[in-house]
Parts: structure tokens; C-alpha cells; sequence
């Protein structure tokens, strides 16, 4: 039947069943009847009467009587039936029509509403037409009885809602109201709206709640007061009867206590839920009650007999339980654990504080006191229900029994026990199965069985640890503690002291307790006397940091090398400790850089001191154990064009981050610390470390060189030993040994030759002790000076550059020798000292082609020289030094440069002579040059005369300075001419210096100097023109004058004699290497020359200007022709050859472009061809530069441009 | 007082829920967006602290927890330092109190 509701509530499909009941007066309802279930909703008259005399006679007054009555209660909802028997209207069918009595009734009785009224036709017949009339009538009937229900019900509801609104009235009552909703609450029951009907339990469920709230905040109702009342009896929840008709009794009769109140509303949702098939939902709100009573008791201030509530609260969990279990198969309870476990868990915490209240937890079992209790609190249990009372495991049963005895109780809490962790287990509540673990461990430890309690402790411990939970884990440990100090696990026990003394969450009390247990412990004369209990150290004290002194942690042989290190002692108070040992790795190390001086100065840690992280154990294992992220941008390009291809974000340590966490074994310190003994220790003995921080200092002689590195840190407290197994970061030290070393080197970039230079020595004296008179024996270079000045100064400094002395150096030169004393220095000290040398430039440097005499030291770069054109001429001087620490000898290269470069030149003015000497300044010293001069050897009457007038000239680095003579002679000039130029030099910045330099001399040759012929060369407009002209031909007229007679130099194999005549044959070429001329006709000719002064040859021939402007004229050449048929043709020089060589090179490159000269070609053709063949042919000699004077040089032609455009267009293109 | 506290499970639609009860005491958690917990353990006797009082105080200590980690110089995963945030917490604790 579908219910439509008011307030906007959404209609509803409900089954209401009804009573039928025969009409009574008494039943009708009072006024103000509360009782709902029992409520006459529809009154209906029957009647069969088809009679309307029977009717007008009784029926009438009956029917009326009737309607009075219901109106006198004020009741509307009837309804009028009239059965019609087909029977009797055969007997009667005259007697009045059928429809007259209805009609009759509709109008006497239904004045308004004539739906109140039914006809019932033969309703014991089985034909269409009674169906039909049964279908009316129920429906009717159907639609009346709800619309009377709706209208009663929501009068109910206004009545309930107003009787709430009353509550703050003082007579108010709880009880009273509690019925009224509930009545609300079993009609929606009885209609199968459980929902509604759980609704109504609830809403007065949170008004009590907000009443007792209330009372706690100081508003107390007075209702409420009743509820205070001490509770008597706790019996538990009861839920295996949908209506406890008991409490409901107490309620109604205002006799409830609170916790009566509670169980009977509990037990009224929990059917209604069950009925919603929400089993889950009850066991939720089960603990949400129990939690929420004794909350509310204590609110209330109600006195409670200790351990009635725990009685309750067990009772009640398990019965909560049970009834679940009752409704649901197994499986669903498997999988629904996480709802029912805390029940469970709860359960279990109330039957352990039974346990212990009542004394059944002790090795002794319960006294007379506990007994009593026990008996107190069996007897609030009272009798057990009768439900339950065939049931073997009912939670009463099981209450009683556990309480009974020793044995049973630890069967029971065991069984609870291993029930739960299981259950938590299960569902991954791992923290809470380790909290009832603990709860079991505390209970071991009462039981005297601590074997058994270990276990649970350890795994608590594990999992808090692994989680950092810091407060658990100190509580924790100071259980296990307890629990090794009775097993006897002297370690684990001393560990865990140590650690608890350790630890900050504990009071200073506790903390010195852990702190004596573990000296006690120390202190007591150990029965074997090696037996050594090691424990690790982290918790007993940190190292923080250590430093080294030195500070870069290298030691010499021999040296003292002192370690602080700080340890922060965790322990509360002071703590003698016999020795702190300190073991070292020693190790050979091959790389030996590390032991050197040179390292040592170079190197400098910081300030040598390496701190250490501090340990992150024991808390936030899991996320600061992390390394942090090192991320780098990556991009990559695209290798054709440069593009950004990718981009993105690395991380370099993933292998770190994303490595499996190590299950927890790497949490607690492994116990198995080794301690490691070796030969190599560093000791502090009785030291007294402060709580806090402590600095403790090791001094260690070094011994062996190589490298140590430290390895353990143990610090022994009597037979106790708290090992750090290992340090880290790698913290090592190195001792070496060294040989006593010599250096010199210079301290400018390069050495000059020629003025003083500082030169530094240094000497390391590694292992050896410079004694007083130990000297350094040089022995001397003889081009090289050791120059010894008044003040010279040595400088002894320790390995670390600390300068620890100086004293003035004895210098003692000989002959050979040069003895330096040395100052007396320990070992692995540096000495240093500076002298000043001199190489004399005693070989002349080279100069041009001329061959050197000089030393054979010199060493000479040609190959350098030329291809870079600046670098310096060098000379090696070697010197050996003898030592004092060594038989053998230190020889040492000292490379000294020559500052300058010198070239040479010869120049010529027609029979004038001039040497030009250029001087180059390579270094980077500028120079004062003073007091240059020519030698030009005795026996010659040849005079340099110099046309330089300054004596004293400045020449900057890397400048010039030219020097110019004329020769002037007399007789005839020998063919060579040796010079020699000396020029005195010394750095232009410095002062006087103390003593005189040598001058800087060059020497070179002059060779056939003497002018024997003159060129002269004229180009000359074609007749008639007054200017040469581009395109047109020009004469060219070249006259060669021999300038002497026969000399010494003409005699060679061009030279012939005929008649007293001598002649000698020379080749001329014409040769334009700018191109600016064509040669036309032939350009070389061989003229046999008299040899006689004013002997003159000329020569004509054809030039063609190809540009306009003025031209340098072409060059004359002039060779000497040498006849094949010389005997000595074979036996040329090289040079020679050369010559040759390149001159027809030479040619070739010049007259290739030069296509009207065909002819001249030809004949250079042979002679370069001849060559080629080996074949005797006539050879070209060049003249020496000297020798001929070209008096036609530089002389300029002015050529015109032709008209002819065209001309000029193509030679321009 | 040591207390297990239970693992928290998030409901989706919300970020804070009452965790597994206990007898003494009522613990609340409360997730972030990005899944930072924080856990609000209250004696179950203080009734003056209901739902909406826990709600605003854990919006608070999430406001200043956000603070905290807007600090530049704060690396995450350290121990919180910061004083601001202290005296949040404290002073929801007298307020409790």
C-alpha cells in the first residue's frame, strides 16, 4: 500500500497490519492516550439488515447509538458495511427494494460522506459480482484505515513534538518522553520502517548524550539526577531479545539507572540494525557506546565500584560480539575484522585490568583483599540471563570463570590476547598489534617470564624504531631493559642501558639509574679477567669532529702528530673512562705525491678539521637516512643545427633514493660489534668525560711512512668497551719520509746572459739534519760567475711554511769552487736563499752568414730563430753541486739568453763604403748601449770611421738600434775584411752595479766590398716623342763601366787573358719583376769586359711601358759567366750551386708572364736545361753585392697613357 | 601517555576523520592535498571540542604548516623549527587546555 506523508516526506510502500476487535466503549481512547499500537483506527458497523422495518426498529437506534459514541471520542473514522444475502432477497424480494436500506443508511448516517458506507454482496458466493463487491470493500476499507492511521500519526508526532518542546520544563521527564518516541519508534517497526524507527532511537540517543553534556558543563536537569545514582549491577549489554521488556519496565517505571538506560537503547538500535542488515554499524557504535558510557559516568560523577566497568565493558564487548557472530557466516567476519577488532581489543584491555585488579596476575596469586573484590564484582554480574544460560561460551561464562582462578585468567587473556594481535595483524594495523603485544609483555613480566615477554618487546621496539616514534621507543626500551636485566643478557642489557642513559625523553633520575647500572655493572671485579663486553658506541657518546695538527694531516718521519677529536657524551653524569683507543689501518702507500714538500705547501686543508654528521639513528630513520635529491637539467642538442632536442631534469642519485629500504635490520646496531685490534693505536688513557661536549687529544709520534687511516674508536669504561666500528668519513693521516733536495731555479722567467740574475736556491732537507758548517760545494762554470754579494740572507722554514729562522750565508769563492755554508737546520726543513750569477758573453754572438768560434757551450737555434724571428739565443751552463747529504753530485742546467740580436749589412755609394750593424733588442729589458765600436783588425789601413755621434743610446725592449761606418781606405782593400763590433750594455733601469760588465761583441766578415763595376741603365722616349708612352717601344740603354783594374778578386775562371788584355765575361739580364715593362728582344747577353778602369760596355735593346705613370726602370742583373771547360767545375761549392740553382728558379718565376721576351728565354732555357743534365755547361756566378753599383736604382720613368682606350681597358682588366 | 596510533586512512570525500578510538582519548587525522598527516590526539573527557572546533584547528595548523614550507630556507623532511609555527601550536594547546 503506498503511504504518502506528510512534511514532505516521500511516500512510501508499507505493510500495516491491523486487529480486528469488537467494538467496546472501553476501548475507545482517552484523552490523551499515548499508546499507538493499541489505537482503534477504524470502526466499522456490520450489519445484514435488509429489512426496513427491522431496520427503522433497531438497526437505526443501533447505528446511532454507535455514531455517538464515536463522537463523544471524537473519533471520525468509521465506515458502515451492509451484506446483502442473494438468499434472503429470494425470500423477501417484495418486501422492499435492496438500494432503499443503503440509501436509507447513506442518507440518515453519511450526510457528507457517502463512501462510508459499503455494500457487501453475497460474500460467500463464488461469482463475479462478489468479488467485485470484496474488491470494493477492501479497498475501501484499505484507504480508510490509512488515511485514519496518517491523521492519528501525525497527530502522535505533534503531541511527541510538543511534549520535547516541554523539556525545559522543571517537571519534565526523560522516561516519559522516552516512551511516547519510542511508541513512534515500534509503530514505524511494526510497519517495517526500520529506518525510521532507528531514527527515532537515535534522535533520543543524542538527546540524552546532550543532556549529560549539559550536566558536565553545569546544566543539570533535574531528571537527570536520578540517573546519578550508583551503579549496583553490570551486567552487560543484552542483545539476543529484540525487546528487553525488563529494562524497558525499569524505564518506564523511572527506575533505570544510566547504564540501564544505555544498554536497553543499544540493544533496541542494534535489532534495528541487525534488521537493516548493518551488523558492522553495530559493532561501531558498541565501542563508540562503551567508550561514550564511561565517559558519561565519570561526567555524571556516578560511583562506580572499581572494576564494574570493566566488567561491563568486557560483557558487553563479547556479547556484542557474539550476537554478531550469530547473524553472520564466517567468512563475512573474516573480512570484516577491521569493524570488530576494536571490540576485541577493548575487550581484552578491560579483562587484563580484571586481572590485575583482582590480583590474578602475580606470581602469587590473589590475597584475601583481592578475593574480595572478586566476589564484589561476580555478585554486580547477578544471576545469568536465561537466554544465555544453556550456552557454553555465553560472555557471562566466561567472565566468571576467567575471574575464578590463576590459571583460567591467563588462558583467557592469553587466548583474548593472541586473538587481537592476530586480528590487528591482519588488517595491517601493525602498530596497534604491537601495542597489545606490549600489554601481553607487561603481563609476562608480572608472571615472572620475562623469556616470554621479550619477544613482543623486541618487535614493538623494531617497528617504532623503524617508524620513529621516539616516546614509544624509550618506554619500550625501558621494558626490555627490565626484561634483560632478569634474563641476565648482561649486553643487550648494558646496550640497552646505555641507550635509555642516553636518551633525552627520560628524566635526569632515570637517566643517571641507566648511567650507574651500566658503571655499576664496570666497576664489579669481572670474573675473567679478558672478557670484554662490547657495546657500540653511538649511544654512550658522538663523535663530533677532529681535528689535526698539523693541519693537513701529513707528518714527517719522526714528526709529532696530534689529534683532538670532540665526543659528545651522551651519559648524564661524568663518566671515568680508563682509555680511549683509537685504531689505525696502516697501509704502504705507492703514490708517493702525497708525501712530498712540494705537496705539502701546496695543499692546505682547511683548517684539518673533518667534522661528523651526526648520527640520525635512533629517530626519523626513514626520511633523514634519505640523501638528498641531486638534480642537474639535462639538454640535448641536436648535433646538425644546435636545437634544443630534449630537455628535462636528472637525477644523479636515484640508485640511492630508490634503493629497497633495508627491512629495518640496518635500524638497531647490529649487536655483533667486532673489535678490531691491530698494531697501530692511538691511546688517551683516564680520561673523565662531561656530559656534553669533550675534547680529547692523541699525540702520536710518527714512525713508518705511508698512510693511516682511522678505523675504530673505543673507549673502555672497566670491562665495558663502547666501540664505534667504524669512522666515517675516512679520516687519515700520512707520514713520509723524503730525500734531502736541492733546487735552483731562477726567479725571473728566463735568464739573461750578460747581467746579473737571481737565482734561488732552495734546499729541502727532508730527513737530514743540516749540522753547522754543511756547505753546498759549487764548483765553478767558466763562463759563468757566482756573483757574491755582502748581505746575502738564508731563510730556514718548518714543513708548513712557518719561517723559523734565518742567518746570513758565508760565501767563499776560489778558483774552482764556490763553498755556500749552509745554516743549520733540523730535518724537514726548507732552507732558501738567493744568489745572483753572471754568464759572461764570452762567446760572440752569431751574426749572419759568417762562421762562430766561439765556445762550443753556445748553443745556437737557428731552426728557431728563423721561424719565429724573436727567440732569444741561449746557453746552457752546467754547474755541479756538491751536497753534504750525498757522494754523488747534483749537476744543474742553468739556460742563460742573449738579449740581442745582431745583423750586419754592407752598403754602397758608388765606390763609398758603408757597415751597418743592426742590434735587436729580444728581451724584455730595456738597455743603456754605450761605447760601440769597429774592429777591423790590425794591418789593414782600412778605417771604420763611425758616423753614430751619441756614445751612450737607450734601446727598449724589443726595439732596434742601427749602427752605420764608412770605410775609408787607402790601398787597395783586402778581399775580406774580418770586424769585430763591441758595444758595453747594462740594464737601463738599474743603478750602478757593482761591478763591470762585459761588452756585448758581434763579429763578422766583409768580403769583397771593393765596387768594380758601375750599371747604369736609361730609358729613353722613341725618337721624336717627348714622353714614353704606354703600348709604344722605348729604348732601354744600359752601360756597364769597369771601375779598376785588375785586382785580386777578378782572378777566377772568367778571367782571360789574352795579350797582356785581360777581359772577363759577364752576363747582363734585364729583368722587371713588377712587371711593368715587356722586354722585347732578347734580355741577356754575355759581353767579355776588359778588365781595365773606365772600360765600358752598352747595350741596347727594346722596352714597352705596359702602365702609365711613373716606373721604376727594370732591373739590371749582372753575372759572371764561367766557361764550361773549367777544370774546377766539379769541385763548386755548394754555394755556388745554390746560387745557380735559385737563380734559374728564379727566372723561370719572373718570365713566365712575360710573353714577348720568347727569345731571351730560349737561351735561359739552355742554360737552366744544362744544368739540369749535369752536362758541363756554362755557369752564372752573381756578382757579389759589393762589387757592382747600380747607379740607375730608383730612378723613375714618367710613361704617358696612350690614346688608345682600348689598350688600357684590357690592361686594366 | 603512549598511544598507538592507528595508520590513517583517508576517507575520499574527506580529509579529516576521528581515527580508531580508544578509551582515554579521541585521535583525529587530517591529510593534505598532498598527503602531509597530521594527527590531533584529544582527551575523550573534553566534550568542549566537537567536530567543528577540531575541523578549524587542524585548518589552522595546516595554514601554518604551509608557511613552514614556504619558507625557502626550510628543506623538507627536516625538523619543523620554526617558531611561528610553535607558537600556533601552543597556543591551541592552552586554548584547549
Amino acid at each position: 500500500m503506498e503511504w504518502r506523508r506528510s512534511y514532505g516526506r516521500a511516500p512510501k510502500m508499507i505493510h500495516l497490519e491491523s486487529n480486528f476487535v469488537q467494538f467496546k466503549e472501553e476501548l475507545l481512547p482517552k484523552e490523551g492516550n499515548k499508546a499507538l499500537l493499541t489505537f482503534p483506527f477504524l470502526h466499522i458497523y456490520w450489519t445484514e439488515c435488509c429489512d426496513t422495518e427491522v431496520y427503522k426498529a433497531t438497526v437505526k437506534d443501533d447505528l446511532t447509538k454507535w455514531q455517538n459514541v464515536l463522537k463523544a471520542h471524537s473519533s471520525v473514522d468509521w465506515l458502515i458495511v451492509i451484506v446483502e444475502n442473494d438468499a434472503k432477497k429470494k425470500n423477501k424480494t417484495n418486501i422492499l427494494p435492496r438500494t432503499s436500506i443503503v440509501d436509507k443508511i447513506r442518507n440518515d448516517f453519511c450526510n457528507k460522506q457517502s463512501d462510508r458506507c459499503v455494500v457487501l454482496s453475497d460474500p460467500l458466493k463464488d461469482s463475479s459480482r462478489t468479488q467485485e463487491s470484496w474488491n470494493a470493500f477492501l479497498t475501501k476499507l484499505r484507504t480508510l484505515l490509512l488515511m485514519s492511521f496518517t491523521k492519528n500519526l501525525g497527530k502522535f508526532e505533534d503531541d511527541m513534538r510538543t511534549l520535547r518542546e516541554k523539556r525545559t520544563e522543571p517537571g519534565w521527564s526523560f522516561c516519559e518522553y522516552f516512551m511516547v518516541q519510542e511508541e513512534l519508534a515500534f509503530v514505524f517497526e511494526m510497519l517495517q520502517q526500520f529506518e525510521d524507527a532507528l531514527v527515532q532511537y537515535d534522535e533520543l540517543d543524542a538527546l540524552f548524550s546532550q543532556y549529560v553534556v549539559n550536566f558536565g558543563a553545569g546544566d543539570g536537569a533535574n531528571w537527570l539526577t536520578f540517573f546519578c545514582q550508583p551503579v549496583k549491577s553490570w551486567n552487560g549489554l543484552v542483545l539476543r531479545k529484540p525487546i528487553d521488556m525488563e529494562k524497558r519496565e525499569s524505564i518506564q517505571r523511572r527506575e533505570a539507572t544510566l547504564l540501564d538506560l544505555r544498554s536497553y537503547l543499544f540493544s533496541r538500535q542494534c535489532t534495528l540494525l541487525l534488521f537493516l542488515q548493518r551488523p558492522w554499524e553495530v559493532a561501531q557504535r558498541a565501542l563508540e557506546l562503551l567508550h561514550n558510557c564511561v565517559q558519561e559516568l565519570k561526567l555524571l560523577e556516578v560511583s562506580v565500584p572499581p572494576g564494574a566497568l570493566d566488567c561491563w565493558v568486557f560483557l558487553s564487548c563479547l556479547e556484542v560480539l557474539q550476537r554478531i557472530e550469530g547473524c553472520c557466516d564466517r567468512a563475512q567476519i573474516d573480512s570484516n575484522i577491521a569493524h570488530t577488532v576494536g571490540l576485541w581489543s577493548y575487550a581484552t584491555e578491560k579483562l587484563k585490568s580484571l586481572g590485575y585488579l583482582c590480583g590474578l596476575v602475580s606470581e602469587k596469586g590473589p590475597n584475601s583483599e583481592d578475593l574480595n573484590r572478586t566476589v564484589d564484582l561476580l555478585a554486580g554480574l547477578g544471576a545469568e540471563r536465561p537466554e544465555t544460560a544453556n550456552t557454553a561460551q555465553s560472555p557471562y561464562k566466561k567472565l566468571k570463570e576467567a575471574l575464578s582462578s590463576v590459571e583460567a585468567f591467563e588462558k583467557h587473556y592469553l587466548d583474548l590476547s593472541h586473538a587481537t594481535i592476530e586480528m590487528y595483524t591482519s588488517i595491517g594495523r601493525i602498530r596497534s598489534a604491537k601495542f597489545v603485544g606490549k600489554d601481553l609483555a607487561e603481563f609476562y613480566m608480572r608472571k615472572k617470564a620475562p623469556q616470554k615477554a621479550e619477544i613482543y618487546l623486541q618487535g614493538a621496539l623494531k617497528n617504532y624504531l623503524a617508524e620513529g616514534w621516539a616516546l614509544p621507543i624509550t618506554h619500550t626500551r625501558k621494558q626490555l631493559a627490565e626484561c634483560q636485566k632478569h634474563l641476565g643478557q648482561i649486553e643487550n642489557y648494558l646496550q640497552t642501558s646505555s641507550l635509555l642513559a642516553s636518551d633525552r625523553h627520560l628524566t635526569e633520575e632515570e637517566r643517571r639509574h641507566f648511567c650507574r647500572e651500566i658503571l655499576d655493572f664496570a666497576s664489579q671485579p669481572s670474573d675473567s679477567p679478558g672478557h670484554k663486553i662490547v657495546l657500540p658506541m653511538h649511544s654512550f657518546a658522538q663523535l663530533r669532529d677532529l681535528h689535526f695538527d698539523p693541519s693537513n694531516a701529513v707528518v714527517h718521519v719522526g714528526g709529532v702528530l696530534s689529534i683532538e677529536i670532540t665526543m659528545y657524551s651522551q651519559m648524564p653524569v661524568p663518566v671515568h673512562v680508563e682509555q680511549i683507543v683509537v685504531n689505525v689501518h696502516f697501509s704502504i702507500e705507492k703514490n708517493s705525491y702525497r708525501k712530498t714538500a712540494e705537496w705539502l705547501t701546496k695543499h692546505k686543508t682547511a683548517n684539518g678539521i673533518i667534522n661528523f654528521p651526526p648520527e640520525t639513528a635512533p629517530f626519523p630513520v626513514s626520511q633523514n637516512s634519505l640523501p638528498a635529491l641531486e638534480l642537474y637539467e639535462m639538454f640535448e642538442r641536436s648535433p646538425s643545427d644546435n636545437s634544443l632536442n630534449t630537455t628535462g631534469i636528472i637525477c644523479r642519485n636515484v640508485h640511492m633514493l630508490l634503493r629497497r629500504q633495508e627491512s629495518s635490520s640496518s635500524l638497531e646496531m647490529p649487536s655483533g660489534v667486532v673489535l678490531e685490534e691491530g698494531p697501530h693505536v692511538l691511546r688517551c688513557s683516564l680520561v673523565t668525560l662531561e656530559p656534553g661536549a669533550n675534547k680529547i687529544t692523541f699525540r702520536t709520534q710518527a714512525k713508518e711512512p705511508g698512510t693511516y687511516t682511522l678505523r675504530q674508536l673505543c673507549a673502555s669504561v672497566g670491562s665495558v668497551w663502547f666501540v664505534l666500528p667504524h669512522i666515517y668519513p675516512i679520516v687519515q693521516y700520512d707520514v713520509y719520509s723524503q730525500e734531502p733536495q736541492l733546487h735552483v731555479e731562477p726567479l725571473a722567467d728566463s735568464l739573461l746572459a750578460g747581467i746579473p740574475q737571481k737565482v734561488k736556491f732552495t734546499v729541502t732537507t727532508g730527513h737530514y739534519t743540516v749540522k753547522n758548517g754543511d756547505s753546498l760545494q759549487l764548483s765553478n762554470a767558466e763562463a759563468m760567475l757566482i756573483l757574491c754579494p755582502v748581505e746575502s740572507r738564508a731563510v730556514v722554514y718548518s714543513n708548513t711554511r712557518e719561517q723559523s729562522s734565518d742567518a746570513v750565508l758565508r760565501i767563499q769563492s776560489s778558483d774552482k769552487v764556490t763553498s755556500i755554508s749552509l745554516p743549520a737546520a733540523p730535518a724537514y726543513h726548507v732552507i732558501e736563499f738567493e744568489l745572483e750569477v753572471l754568464s759572461l758573453p764570452s762567446a760572440p754572438a752569431l751574426g749572419g752568414e759568417s762562421d762562430m768560434l766561439g765556445t762550443p757551450e753556445p748553443h745556437r737555434k737557428y731552426k728557431d730563430k728563423q721561424k719565429t724571428g724573436h727567440c732569444m739565443v741561449t746557453t746552457d751552463h752546467k754547474v755541479s753541486i756538491d751536497c753534504p747529504w750525498s757522494i754523488y753530485s747534483t749537476v744543474i742546467a742553468l739556460t742563460f739568453s742573449v738579449p740581442f740580436r745582431t745583423t750586419h749589412a754592407l752598403l754602397s755609394s758608388g765606390t763609398r763604403k758603408y757597415v751597418q750593424v743592426c742590434v735587436e733588442n729580444l728581451s724584455d729589458l730595456d738597455f743603456q748601449l754605450s761605447d760601440s765600436y769597429l774592429d777591423t783588425g790590425d794591418g789593414t789601413d782600412l778605417q771604420p770611421v763611425p758616423l753614430n755621434t751619441q756614445s751612450q743610446q737607450h734601446i727598449h725592449s724589443k726595439q732596434s738600434l742601427f749602427f752605420v761606418w764608412e770605410l775609408k781606405w787607402t790601398e787597395e782593400p783586402p778581399p775580406s775584411l774580418p770586424c769585430r763590433f763591441s758595444v758595453g750594455f747594462s740594464p737601463a733601469s738599474e743603478e750602478q752595479l757593482s761591478i763591470s760588465l762585459k761588452p756585448y761583441t758581434y763579429e763578422f766578415q766583409v768580403e769583397n766590398f771593393f765596387t768594380l763595376y758601375n750599371v747604369k741603365a736609361e730609358i729613353s722616349p722613341p725618337s721624336g716623342m717627348e714622353y714614353c708612352r704606354t703600348g709604344s717601344l722605348c729604348s732601354l740603354e744600359v752601360l756597364i763601366t769597369r771601375l779598376s783594374d785588375l785586382l785580386e778578386v777578378d782572378k777566377d775562371e772568367a778571367l782571360t787573358e789574352s795579350d797582356e788584355h785581360f777581359s772577363t765575361k759577364l752576363m747582363y739580364e734585364v729583368v722587371d719583376n713588377s712587371s711593368n715593362w715587356a722586354v722585347c728582344g732578347k734580355s741577356c747577353g754575355v759581353i767579355s769586359m776588359p778588365v781595365a778602369a773606365e772600360a765600358t760596355h752598352r747595350v741596347h735593346m727594346e722596352v714597352m711601358p705596359l702602365f702609365a705613370g711613373y716606373l721604376p726602370l727594370p732591373d739590371v742583373r749582372l753575372f759572371k759567366y764561367l766557361p764550361h771547360h773549367s777544370a774546377h767545375s766539379s769541385q763548386l761549392d755548394a754555394d755556388s750551386w745554390i746560387e745557380n740553382d735559385s737563380l734559374s728558379v728564379d727566372k723561370h718565376g719572373d718570365e713566365q708572364p712575360d710573353g714577348s721576351s720568347l727569345g731571351s728565354r730560349g737561351s735561359v732555357h739552355s742554360v737552366c736545361s744544362g744544368e739540369h743534365k749535369g752536362l758541363p755547361m756554362p755557369r752564372l756566378q752573381a756578382l757579389p753585392a759589393g762589387q757592382v753599383f747600380n747607379s740607375s736604382s730608383g730612378t723613375q720613368v714618367l710613361v704617358i697613357p696612350s690614346q688608345d682606350d682600348h689598350v688600357l681597358e684590357v690592361s686594366v682588366t | 601517555e603512549i598511544s598507538a596510533w592507528g595508520s590513517l586512512v583517508a576517507r575520499r570525500e574527506r580529509n579529516l576523520r576521528q581515527l580508531y578510538p580508544t578509551g582515554t582519548s579521541k585521535v583525529y587525522g587530517y591529510v593534505t592535498n598532498s598527503k602531509v598527516k597530521f594527527v590531533m590526539v584529544v582527551d575523550s573527557s573534553n566534550t568542549a571540542l566537537r567536530d567543528n572546533e577540531i575541523r578549524s584547528m587542524f585548518r589552522k595548523l595546516h595554514n601554518s604548516y604551509t608557511d613552514v614550507m614556504c619558507n625557502p630556507f626550510y628543506t623538507p623532511g627536516d625538523r619543523i623549527q620554526s617558531r611561528a609555527f610553535d607558537n600556533m601550536v601552543t597556543s591551541m594547546m592552552i586554548q584547549v587546555c
